[in-house]
Parts: C-alpha cells; structure tokens; sequence
C-alpha cells in the first residue's frame, strides 16, 4: 500500500468513527441538496442545459490552441503580462518573482484552488509575506492551519463555537465575543478590512477565461475578489489552461449553473470580468496585471481522449456534496487538493497514478457524482477508467491472480457450482470464528452479519422446477 | 516581453499535441439563442422585467426603489436622513452626481473618484453613488464597468452602495448584458466588467447567510422610470 | 433525480420466452429472489428459460480494473444468451454490466457485436415487466409496510425508478412509504465493501437509519447485493428488537 492509501485509509476510518461530526456534515449537506433543488426549478430546462454546458467546455477543449491563442492575444494587448506554467514549481517562482520585484509585505488573496494546488500561500508564507486569505472559509481554515475541507466551502466542517475560539484565540481579544455567524463574520471583516489598503498585491485565482474579449471571470460571494482585485497595485491571477470557454454567452450560460450547482444560488454574488490592468482613463485599478496560465499535468489529461472531459470542471464542488464517501470520511481524508469524485478522476493524473489508484478504488460506484455534475463529466465511470489503468500499469500480483482464477473457474460451470457449494460449508464451518480476529472474511463480519446460506441454490431448485402451466392460474381462477 | 522561463512554447506543443484527436461524441456548440431556450425564462415587457429584478431585489435584500423622475431625489433624500450619511463618494457629471447632491452631500466636498482619489478616504465613506452600464432582470444584477461607472472600488469599498439607473437599462438577461458589453466596448473593453448581485454575502459559517462580509452591507438601486 | 428511461413501446407478443440471467450470488445465496421471477413470469403465462451452465458476468474483475480477466467470463453469457428473446436479470448491477458495461468492454474486440446485440435483449426484472410488458398489476397480496431502496446501477445506469414502485404500488394490502435517502448509496460496490470496509459501513448505517425511519418491515429492493449490505448491517447493528426485514422485489410480487 502507497504511503498516501495508508494514510487514506486511516484518515477514514478515524472520521467514520465520529458520528457526531457525519451527523453535523449531513445536516449541512441537507440545506444544500434542497436549495440546489429549488436553483435548477428556476431553468427552462436544467438538462438540456447541462449538455450545452458540456458542450462549451468540450469545444473550448478540443480546439484549445486556437481559443487559448486569441485569448492571449486580446489579453495581452491590453497590457496584461501572461506567464506559462508547466508544473507547480515554476509558477511559484513566478509569483515569488514578481513579489520580489515589487518589494511587497502584504499580500492579499482571494479564494484559489489552483493556488492550493501549487502551495501557493504557504510558499509566500515561508518566506516571510504577510499572506491574507480574505474569502471568509478560507480564512478561518488558514488561522486553523489546515486545508480546505470542501473546494466550495473550505470551513464547513466546523461548528461557530469552534470558529468563536479560534477567532478570540488567532484575532485577539476583540474577536470571538459571540458564536453568532453575524457577529463572527463581522469580526473577520474587521481584520481583514485594512489588510486590502495595505496589501500591495492581490492574489486570485480564474473561474472562466474568455477567448472573444479576453477577460478572466471570478466569482465570489463575499466581494473580497472585488476588493483583493480592485486596490492593490498588482494584480496576480493564478489559472489552469483547461478555463478558457469559446466566448461570452457561454459565460452567460455557465455562470448561472455555476451557482446553482456550487451552492444553490441563481448566480453568485459578485461576477467580475478583468480584461487587464488599469486601462488608460480609468479611475483606479492595478497598475500591473500578472496572468499565470498553469499545466502541471493538464496537458497529459487533455491528451486523454477518453477522461478529456474531467477538464471540463468549472470547480462548482456539488459532485462532493453529492459524494456518500465524502459525506462519511470528511473533505481532510483524501489528502489531495481536489477532494471527493472530481479529485479521485484528476488526482491520479496530477500526481501519480501508482501512488494515488486508493482514490479511484475507494468508490461504490454509485454514480450520484455523474448525475449531478453540470457540466456531465462521467465521473464514475471515469473511476473505471482510472482503475483499468492502474491495472494495466501496476497491477497487483494476488489481485490479479485471483482475478484469473475466479475467471477460470466461471469458465467451468459444474467446478464454479461445486466452489459455490464448499464456500457455503465453509462459512458453515467458520462460524464460530465469524467476527473474531481469526475470521477469514473479517472484512465484511466486523461489521456486518453474513446471509443464512441457503441448503438449495437456484440451479438446484431449477432442475425440480416443473413450469406451472398457465392454463392452471386460469383453473385456479375459477374456482 | 516573456519572463525567463515562460513554458508557453512548450505549452502550446503539449496542447496541439494532446487534441490530435478531437472527441466525435461532443454535442454541437450552442449559441445565445440556444441558451435563451435553457436558462430562467424573462417575460419580454419592461413591467415584467421591472417585477422580476424586484423579486429578485427582495430575496438578495438588495433594497429597489422605482420612483418619477420628478420623486428620485426626494427618494434619496430620506433615504440619507434615515442611514445619516455624512460623507459620501461619486464619480463623474451624471447621475451619481446628481445623487449626492440629492443625499444633501454636495459634490464640491463629496469624495470624485474621478479625478484621483485616496484609497482611505474612500474607506471612510458613508455611502458610493454610482450609475450603472444595466440591469438585469433575470437575475436581478448590476452591470457596472470600471470606464463608465467611477472605477474599481468605488461600488465595492464604501458600506453602502446606492446605483442610480433608468429604466431604459433594464435589460432581460445576461445574455442581453453580455451582448450590450459586446456592443458598447467591444472595441476597447474596459479593464473590469462586472455584475453585483445583492450586498456582500457569506455562507461560511454553518450555511448561514451574512450580509457585508467584505463588500457593501447594503445595496440600493433606484429605478428612475420614464 | 433519475429520469427514467424512455417506455418503449411493446415489441413483444403476448407470451413471451424469457430467459433467466441469476447472477453467481443470487444463485447461491438469494436463490429464492430467482425462485420468485420464474412464478411471477410463469403465472403471467410467459414461458420461462434458465440457460444452462452460467457463472458469473465478470463484473468483480471489471470493476476491479482487470478487464483482461473480466472478458473470458463476460464472453461466455454471449454464447449461453445467443437464441434468447428476452433476457431478464435478477440484479440491477449484473444487469448493467450486460447493457452498459459489456459494450465498453469489448470495444474494438471481436466481440464488440455480440456484447451490443446482447445489451439490446437484457432487461432488469421490474423494467422488464413494467416498461417491455406493459405489467404494472402482477396480482400480488402483500399486507406490510415496505420501503424501497434503489440500487445504484439500477437506478442511474439503466435509469429505473419508477418501474418497481409502479408494480410494488399495484400490490394488495401493500403500503410503500419512501425513505428520505431512497436514492443514496447502501455502501455495497463490491469489493469496496470489504476493501473500505469502514467507509462501506457508514455508509450502510446511513442508509439504514433512513430505512429504519419509515417504521417498514420490509426494505426491498431489486438488487440482492444492496439486500446482503442492508441486511447484513441491521443483522449486526439493529437496536430495535423487530428489524425490518430485507426482500428482493420479486419475492413480494411472487407474493398471493
């Protein structure tokens, strides 16, 4: 087992052990799952929808040299200084780079999930900058020193009173006076407050990238990718290259169903389109717009023919909301960026498919993640696909021995019946042993009974069977 | 001018490399006509419009007021006796001008965003007046633009953001919001477009909505009917 | 929410020849929900058929990422299926395997026809009855209060929903009261439920909590193994002294 898988397998377990926390987690998953309801009510026609959505996405995908060509070219000409990628390290160089140029202390940021995925607050951090995560999850999260539990709503794991502590520990004395989310979050506001007229850069990441205008699209609730956008004198914005979309009604389409599926809104509460730094006659603005276009593994997804679509993410999070696993083992377990169905598809790709093939695995295959994704990425069967090619790649000796000679024998009907039969005498036997240390199929009898093995199997029955005629219901009948 | 170690070449190869194959089982590119068939429907009349951006005003606590030409300012007027704005920032000679003068807040002492302005005494302000580029009905939406509507941080940075639109700018959806941006700054798109949908919210805690976690804790729109 | 997949309209005569697919577990362990599909089938007047001679479908070897393994079992079925009219399977889940899983399977092998061909004559058990036969009333008695779980590969692979409520709403006597989380996951998928052994727990907990909510006594469902998941939890972990008891589909419509 990879030290990852280990280390899943124990993060899971622990948290299925706490039932108080699951039964918090439900609970807040329950008023998503009904406004969410309510969000696709509000469409014409929320399928259909969903198609044309996956179809925007596919197009900008399949022809992503040329979109992602015109993109630059309008972007730039505004004045906007664009930087590839090609793994985590370079773009962290890169906003080292331009921190240092510019002699910055405090940094501002807004919610990013590409920026945790290259460590980017932490990176900075070490260095000695001021890193304030400004969107209000992300925040508390930072104090807390962990990672987001949900790409979504990156603290909802976490009750006020826990929040109240940390704030009246992390802030000082005048935070955390009340548990009330109100009081809470006006706390948080006023200690960020000044941080976005000191910060001289703001940090962002990229929900969508236009190819028509050139424009990047983040959205937020809170208005602090507004304000970490909107004062600092450089503006720095961190985006995988799978963002672009062909033009601006696809944007028009995608934001709404965004919101929908992100939380159950018709559209989020602050939609901003950047197109470049200050333009000339403008009142304020950033005199410097830094774009980082990353890869880290993108490209190898996009030549994937088969799982290309995993690309079409717009990160709304529901397919984790959707998630019974993620629902019982919590958003920390995974140990990924991407957590839930979205990132047991992508996590193998970005970071090694031998040492990550648990995430892929660890799924019933139940497939609410497909049903719910709006943008249609089949997700579960995409866990398949993962799991073949772990197979293929890596295979497991036992695994597959086993595999072959289970398949052998069901090439032998009479020897896979009489298995059949020496597996039920075996239980039989075992029975004792059921459930203790010493029993075989401890797996499944640690927690579960095991089914009264029938004296009869269906063949057995069949050959005794003698086909009621139907003529005799009808004799029946008139009786 | 590339920054040493710009992987864009690169970049470009994998891509062009990695969509040799194009998928055949996509469904067709749609079109603002196709999604207008998909998304929340608009009835077409401006009353209807009107009714739908108030509907969504209540649920988003954005505050509306539709008001005569003759009756805005009057509207304003009480609207500042009852918050007790005592300073107040606006851009330009148009509407929003018109506003803080109405506010008893005259433009000659009003922070003009403008015409150069420090980002703290923008923080210190009561109130932000701003005109708008549009409505939106369908989603009950802001348009506002950094070219025409005072900047950046003028409709984010004060506690209170008061627009000021006609009734004209009340356009059905955002597909027509994105083919007005199309249209009226195709050309030279201005460095930020951007929509605001209700006051500042946050669901973070517990999922229990909060208002002005960053943003403004107060949106207003007046609706200045023909 | 599922969608259930488009009725189409009846392309069989009035006495149909059905052949039997009974899933290696059914076989074994629930031979009595196969038991029920042939009275339910016979007293309907069709004619019913249990091919000799079959195994397994592959599906623990597919699901493992071993689809080399998976197709010497996957490809015996076309054979054992080939003159069949109607196959009609006791398991939503085998049956997807043999209408959606087998054809990706085979793809660009020289069983890619056969595996297609077969995937147009299977049927799960209630879609057969309801969406290809036109049955919803099987003149069944059955005086109980039952919930119904939806196995997931019934429910979004082949897009069954409201076919076994149709027929479970048709039973005499029957009271069919919904569990909030009808549509979640009991945990099963397989070896996940040994290999995940915890996670496959709680989420049977989940699962059972909800049913238990219903006051049932009897959860049905059209898949046997989601039954063995189900049943096996509250077998272990039930605190009321009556627990509901666990019943495929076909056994409350054998039901007179």
């Amino acid at each position: 087992m990879s030290k990852p898988a280990a280390a899943f397998q124990a993060a899971a377990s622990a948290y299925v052990g706490e039932r108080e926390t699951r039964a918090f987690l439900r609970q807040s998953l329950a008023g998503y799952l009904a406004q969410r309801r309510t969000g696709e009510e509000r469409f014409q026609d929320w399928e259909e929808a969903r198609v044309a959505a996956s179809a925007a996405k596919g197009e900008a995908l399949d022809y992503l040299d040329r979109y992602l060509a015109d993109f630059l070219t309008r972007i730039e000409k505004r004045g906007t200084r664009v930087f590839f990628a090609r793994d985590a390290a370079r773009a962290r160089e890169r906003v080292v780079e331009i921190v240092r140029e510019h002699d910055a202390k405090c940094i501002v940021k807004s919610k990013s999930m590409t920026g945790e995925e290259i460590d980017l607050s932490e990176t900075l951090e070490h260095l000695g900058y001021e890193v304030v995560e400004t969107d209000l999850g992300e925040y508390i999260v930072q104090l807390r020193g962990e990672r987001p539990f949900h790409i979504v709503a990156p603290a909802m794991h976490l009750r006020r009173e826990e929040i109240r502590e940390l704030f009246a520990g992390k802030i000082g004395p005048e935070a955390g006076r009340s548990a009330e989310p109100e009081a809470l979050t006006m706390d948080a506001r006023r200690a960020i407050r000044r941080k976005y007229l000191e910060a001289d850069i703001g940090i962002s990441g990229v929900n969508f990238a236009v190819a028509e205008t050139g424009q990047i699209c983040v959205c937020t609730n809170e208005g602090n990718g507004r304000l970490s956008t909107s004062l600092p004198r450089v503006h720095i914005a961190v985006m995988g290259l799978e963002k672009l979309v062909p033009n601006l009604d696809d944007l028009a389409l995608l934001l709404p169903m965004l919101a929908t599926a992100g939380t159950g809104q018709h559209l989020t509460g602050y939609t901003t389109i950047i197109g470049g730094p200050r333009q000339p006659g403008e009142a304020d603005g950033p005199e410097e717009f830094h774009l980082i276009i990353l890869d880290n593994g993108r490209t190898a997804l996009l030549a994937d023919d088969e799982q290309r679509d995993a690309l079409h993410c717009i990160r709304c999070g529901a397919c984790i909301y959707m998630c019974p696993i993620f629902k019982n083992i919590g958003g920390h377990s995974y140990g990924t960026t991407y957590m839930g169905p979205i990132g047991s598809v992508i996590t193998p790709h970005l970071r090694g498919l031998e040492e990550w093939r648990h995430l892929p695995s660890s799924s019933s295959l139940c497939g609410a993640c497909t049903e719910t994704c709006p943008v249609r990425i089949d997700l579960h069967h995409h866990l398949l696909h993962n799991r073949r090619n772990a197979a293929a790649a890596h295979p497991a000796p036992l695994e597959k021995l086993a595999l072959r000679a289970y398949g052998w024998l069901a090439g032998r009907p009479a020897l896979f019946s009489l298995a059949g039969k020496l597996g039920k005498l075996a239980l039989r036997a075992f029975s004792p042993l059921l459930g203790t240390a010493l029993d075989p199929a401890r797996g499944w009898t640690r927690c579960r009974a095991l089914p009264e093995p029938p004296r009869q199997s269906f063949r057995e029955w069949w050959k005794t069977h003698e086909p009621e005629p139907a003529s005799e219901r009808d004799d029946d009948d008139e009786e | 001018m590339s920054a040493p170690n710009d992987d864009r070449d690169l970049i470009f190869r994998r891509i062009r490399e990695a969509i040799r194959i194009r998928r055949e089982n996509l469904p067709d590119h749609g079109d603002a006509e196709r999604y207008r068939q998909l998304l929340p429907p608009v009835r077409a009349s401006l009353q209807a419009r009107i009714e739908l951006f108030r509907e969504w005003s209540d649920k988003l606590n954005t505050r509306f007021i539709a008001a005569n030409p003759s009756d805005w300012r009057a509207e304003i007027a009480s609207l500042a006796a009852a918050e007790g704005w005592k300073s107040s920032a606006f851009h330009g000679t148009g509407l929003a001008r018109e506003a803080t003068e109405a506010a008893g807040l005259p433009a000659a002492t009003a922070l003009d965003t403008t015409r150069g302005y420090d980002p703290e005494r923008l923080e210190a302000c009561d109130v932000g007046f701003t005109d708008c580029e549009a409505l939106v009905a369908q989603t009950g939406s802001v348009l506002l633009t950094s070219r025409g509507n005072g900047g950046r941080a003028l409709s984010v940075l004060p506690p209170h953001h008061v627009v000021i639109a006609t009734a004209g700018q009340m356009v059905p959806d955002l597909l027509a919001a994105m083919a007005l941006i199309r249209e009226r700054h195709g050309a030279a798109l201005p460095s930020l477009v951007t929509l605001h949908t209700g006051p500042s919210r946050t669901g973070d805690i517990e999922r229990q909505i909060v208002l002005g976690a960053h943003g403004p804790k107060k949106l207003t729109v007046i609706l200045i009917l023909d | 929410m599922v969608f259930d997949r488009r009725v189409t309209p009846a392309r069989f005569p009035e006495t149909v020849r059905v052949s039997l697919f009974i899933p290696c577990f059914v076989d074994h362990f629930f031979p009595q929900a196969g038991i029920a599909m042939v009275r339910v089938l016979e007293r309907l007047g069709h004619e019913v058929d249990y091919p000799a001679g079959q195994t397994c479908c592959g599906q623990p070897a597919f699901n493992a990422g071993y689809w080399d393994q998976a197709r010497p079992p996957a490809s015996r079925l076309f054979r054992l299926f080939e003159d069949a009219d109607a196959v009609v399977s006791a398991s939503g889940s085998c049956g997807a395997m043999l209408k959606v899983f087998n054809p990706e399977l085979f793809a660009g092998t020289s069983f890619e026809e056969e595996a297609a061909d077969l995937a147009g004559r299977v049927w799960e058990f209630s879609d057969f009855l309801v969406s290809e036969l036109g049955v919803e009333d099987v003149g069944a008695r059955f005086p109980h209060r039952v919930t119904f779980h939806d196995g997931c590969h019934g429910l979004r692979e082949l897009r069954i929903k409201s076919q076994p409520r149709r027929l479970l709403e048709n039973v005499e006597g029957l009271e069919l009261v919904e569990m909030a989380e009808a549509e979640s996951c009991c945990g099963f998928g397989g070896t996940f439920a040994v290999k995940f052994s915890h996670i496959s727990e709680a989420m049977a907990e989940v699962k059972c909590a909800s049913a238990l909510a219903t006051g049932a006594e009897f959860i049905v469902s059209n898949d046997s193994s989601c039954l063995m998941q189900i049943g096996g939890w509250l077998g272990k972990n039930a605190k009321t002294p009556n627990p509901p008891r666990v019943m495929h589909l076909a056994e409350v419509l054998a039901t007179q």
